[in-house]
């Protein structure tokens, strides 16, 4: 592989002109002669777009010609295009962390459409700024590791239920460890299904039968996991069946489905005072069991407890329609009931729901409108009833609804135990307290802890075939690695210098990855596969023997230097 | 003459405010162009000498900013960002700089607008504080010393172990079991800064020209007696000895290596 290190750098920048996107603000030619004039940079050139075959293979068309040996692109975010560009490099002989992006785009030219001199300059900084990391850029060789052909789920309700059963059918060993007796979880509770008012328990055992049949699947009732050691490729996991001995399992691949509970609307629009305020989930219960009694006026209220201002400042997402659905199933069996649904602004959102919504209007269930800041008010009457006060907006006056019963509809919530897994797998959870994916977009379903995916409702609210969509998009990811049984993980780690390394520890316990141990020598050491790199060991080791590859102190030195047009460039 | 531009250097994280600063982009939401961005992978990461050195090469405002605090794609590195910004704001401080050109802040993946807002608002307020006196062709040199003795200060093992515990210390207590809060630390903290910036500064000074704790402590401005407990301890490190005895008073000189 060409471009060591101690070669002396030849670097090729290329302009990008993004159509107008950049060239239409940026003057794209003169930062290209800017460029030639930066030492260490032996080409420059302009293309109309980079990221096209043209311009990529006008790239390796110029590390032939001019002998390059480091690229630097000038044009959009590293974040979506630096796998793009560095396979070209590596494609034309160059180590792919020999790359460098200047972003001109994103944070240039798109947010200086005004002031287009000013700009320009920006960009010459941003590109001698790249140019002076990639003179001290160095290559670096990915750790490859074998990946063991099995997989761990965490929870067994119908998210894990659905990626268990879709590893299994490609041919791997698939652990589900659940922590109640039986598996099932959320959907164990629900009675029918919006919006095709399937019952739950069809799908139930569906699932069921399926994953106790199927001779890859081990199922483990009563167990939780206590403890996860190891990477991707081969993570060790400690489990305990009902506070008996532990077992560890050898696993390739970990998909959290955890699930979720839901909120006990506990001092709420008087839940813990009357027994005739209730929560969908139970009403839900009722209906199932057929204990629901004949009643003049139901009263749902929904967003309670979700969509504050602070605090659970989600949406449920699940219950505008769980509502619509379950004020059907009232009308159905007491067609002379009335029922009302008041909310913030209905989200019975996707194809099939608005359909339910108008469905629930022919019926003649009446949605009416509240404000947070004036939310319903729930009282006792002497006769048992509820008196619910709702200010109308529209009318700009409070009515008076007297109800026999008043359901809520509360949010779906994380698990207590869901901060003990979380530190356990090193996998973060979000301001709302639901597990959190690697990037919105680019990585819904993986964690940025590579080999560890999360689906279903562990992950936010999801309805059922939301959570089954997921599940399988989880399966497929996990899937990846343990098909190709070998990987290469990222080589941007930590290195410790251990002759510098004095054994304090501070990089061991600050690691949040458990990368990082003391050898028997009492040395720092990196597990390469395991981290990260995300440096904090480094800019807190006290003796500084640690090297973040790729992101050194001296090469963001050099980047702030060439910002300040001090650098010796 | 126009009007003074400053030039300031953001450090953002990869995961959450880098991709904040895109979103801006992408909504081609604007803002003033003095910002030049440098991606890290974490807040984490961006270490106080590093800070301490680009602000002594003039820089006239430095923004490090990083996931919100609980949504930290590395789970807790922003709570370093957070543990590490403090030392390096108090030795810059003690240094004699303006707080005002150091900022840290949390932008989310999708506050592409709060980002374009933020760094208006860092760019007006570092326009106010006017040129870093390290900037430009006339620099202070007693700033720059002071800068560099906060440099030094920041790479030394001492205060980089008492942050990289910090965390520790104060969510656990210290190795007795006993409890150990953030103003129990923060005093430790204040002191040892205090300290180890003064025996830096007092390296510094003694590289430039020998010096007896007399003099040492008229161009500090620094009670004799603490220059001389720094000098005891400096010694005991191997950082000065004495080079020759003036009248009745030591003359202390700085050993190059450290």
């Amino acid at each position: 592989m060409g471009g060591a290190s101690e070669e002396e750098p030849r670097i090729g920048v290329f302009v990008c002109h993004c159509g107008i996107n950049i060239g239409g603000i940026v003057n794209v030619p003169e930062v290209v002669e800017y460029a030639k004039t930066i030492p260490g940079v032996f080409h420059a050139e302009a293309n109309l777009f980079t990221c096209s075959s043209d311009g990529l293979s006008k790239i390796k068309d110029a590390i032939g010609e001019y002998s390059l040996n480091r690229v630097v692109v000038a044009s959009c975010t590293p974040r979506t295009h630096e796998p793009l560009f560095r396979a070209t490099c590596e494609e034309a002989g160059i180590n792919k962390y020999l790359f460098e992006m200047a972003n001109i785009r994103d944070q240039c030219s798109w947010v200086h459409m005004h002031e287009p001199e000013k700009a320009t300059e920006k960009a010459k900084d941003l590109v001698r700024m790249a140019v002076a990391k990639a003179l001290l850029l160095k290559p670096q060789e990915e750790p490859e590791i074998e990946v063991e052909p099995s997989a761990l789920i965490i929870g067994g309700g119908i998210a894990g239920m659905t990626a268990a059963l879709s590893l299994a059918e490609q041919g791997f060993k698939v652990h589900i460890v659940e922590k109640e007796p039986e598996v099932g979880g959320m959907l164990r509770q629900l009675y029918k299904l919006f919006p095709t008012e399937m019952d739950a328990s069809v799908i139930l055992s569906r699932a069921t039968d399926a994953i106790k049949s199927n001779g890859n699947i081990e199922v483990l009732t009563s167990t939780i996991v206590r403890d996860v050691k190891g990477f991707i490729g081969s993570f060790d996991v400690t489990i305990q069946k009902e506070e008996r001995n532990t077992e560890t399992l050898r696993v390739g691949t970990i998909i959290v489905a955890t699930g979720a509970i839901n909120l006990e609307p506990k001092g709420m629009y008087g839940y813990d005072e009357y027994g005739n305020v209730i929560t969908q989930l139970r009403l839900e219960h009722l209906l199932k069991a057929g204990e629901l009694r004949k009643m003049g006026t139901v009263v749902m209220i929904q967003c309670v407890g979700s969509r504050e201002e602070r605090g659970r400042t989600y949406c449920s997402r699940v219950c505008c329609s769980e509502a619509v659905k379950n004020a059907l199933m009232i009308k159905e069996i007491h067609p002379d009931a009335d029922v009302y649904i008041l909310h913030r602004d209905l989200q019975t959102y996707g194809k099939e729901y608005e359909s339910l919504e108008w469905r629930a209007r022919e019926k003649g269930i009446k949605l009416i409108r509240y404000i947070p800041e004036k939310p319903p008010e729930v009282t006792s009457k002497q006769d048992g009833k509820l008196a619910v006060r709702v200010y109308q907006v529209l009318l700009g006056k409070e009515t008076k609804i007297e109800s026999d019963l008043v359901v809520l509809s509360t949010p779906l919530i994380q698990h207590e135990d869901a901060k003990r897994l979380s530190s356990i797998l090193k996998v973060p959870l979000g301001q709302d307290g639901f597990f959190m994916e690697a990037h919105v977009k680019l990585r819904p379903v993986d964690f940025a802890t590579d080999g560890i995916y999360v689906c279903g409702t562990a992950h936010g609210p999801k309805n059922v075939g939301e959570s089954i969509s997921q599940a399988l998009g989880a399966a497929s990811r996990a899937a990846i690695p343990m098909a190709q049984r070998r990987l290469r993980t990222a080589a941007i780690t930590a290195e410790v210098d251990e002759n510098k390394c004095v054994g304090c520890g501070i990089c061991v316990e600050l690691c949040p990855y458990n990368a990082i141990q003391k050898d028997e020598k009492g040395i720092a050491r990196v597990t390469s596969a395991v981290c990260k790199g995300c440096g904090v060991c480094g800019a807190s080791c006290p003796e500084t023997a640690i090297t973040m590859h790729n992101f050194t102190n001296e090469q963001l030195e050099a980047q702030g230097l060439a910002a300040l047009r001090r650098a010796a460039i | 003459m126009t009007e003074f531009e400053p030039r300031i250097i953001g450090f953002l994280c990869n995961w959450c405010s880098y991709a904040g600063a895109d979103l801006a982009g992408v909504s081609r939401i604007q803002y003033p162009p003095n910002i030049h961005v440098i991606r890290v992978m974490c807040s984490g990461r961006v270490d106080p000498p590093l800070i301490l050195s680009l602000l002594a090469e003039g820089v006239d405002g430095i923004l490090i900013t990083g996931c919100h605090i609980g949504d930290c794609h590395y789970i807790s590195g922003n709570l370093q960002a957070k543990r590490k910004f403090a030392l390096t704001k108090r030795l810059a401080e003690k240094a004699g700089l303006e707080p005002g050109r150091l900022r840290l802040e949390w932008i989310s993946a999708s506050e592409g607008q709060r980002f374009a807002q933020l760094v208006k608002e860092f760019a007006d307020q570092v326009r106010a504080l006017g040129p870093s006196l390290l900037s430009g062709n006339k620099l202070d040199p007693g700033l720059l010393l002071n800068m560099r003795a906060a440099k030094a200060a920041a790479e030394d093992s001492r205060l980089r172990a008492l942050v990289g515990k910090e965390e520790k210390l104060v969510s656990e207590g210290n190795v007795y079991g006993e409890p150990f809060t953030q103003e129990d630390f923060d005093k430790v903290m204040a002191e040892a800064v205090d300290s180890e910036y003064a025996r830096h500064r007092i390296r510094l000074a003694l590289l430039e020209e020998p010096m007896s704790v007399k003099k040492l402590s008229e161009r500090l401005g620094m009670d004799s007696r603490r220059v001389l407990g720094h000098i005891v301890a400096m010694r005991l490190r191997g950082w000065v000895d004495i080079q020759e005895i003036r009248g009745s008073s030591p003359i202390y000189r700085a050993l190059e290596v450290l």
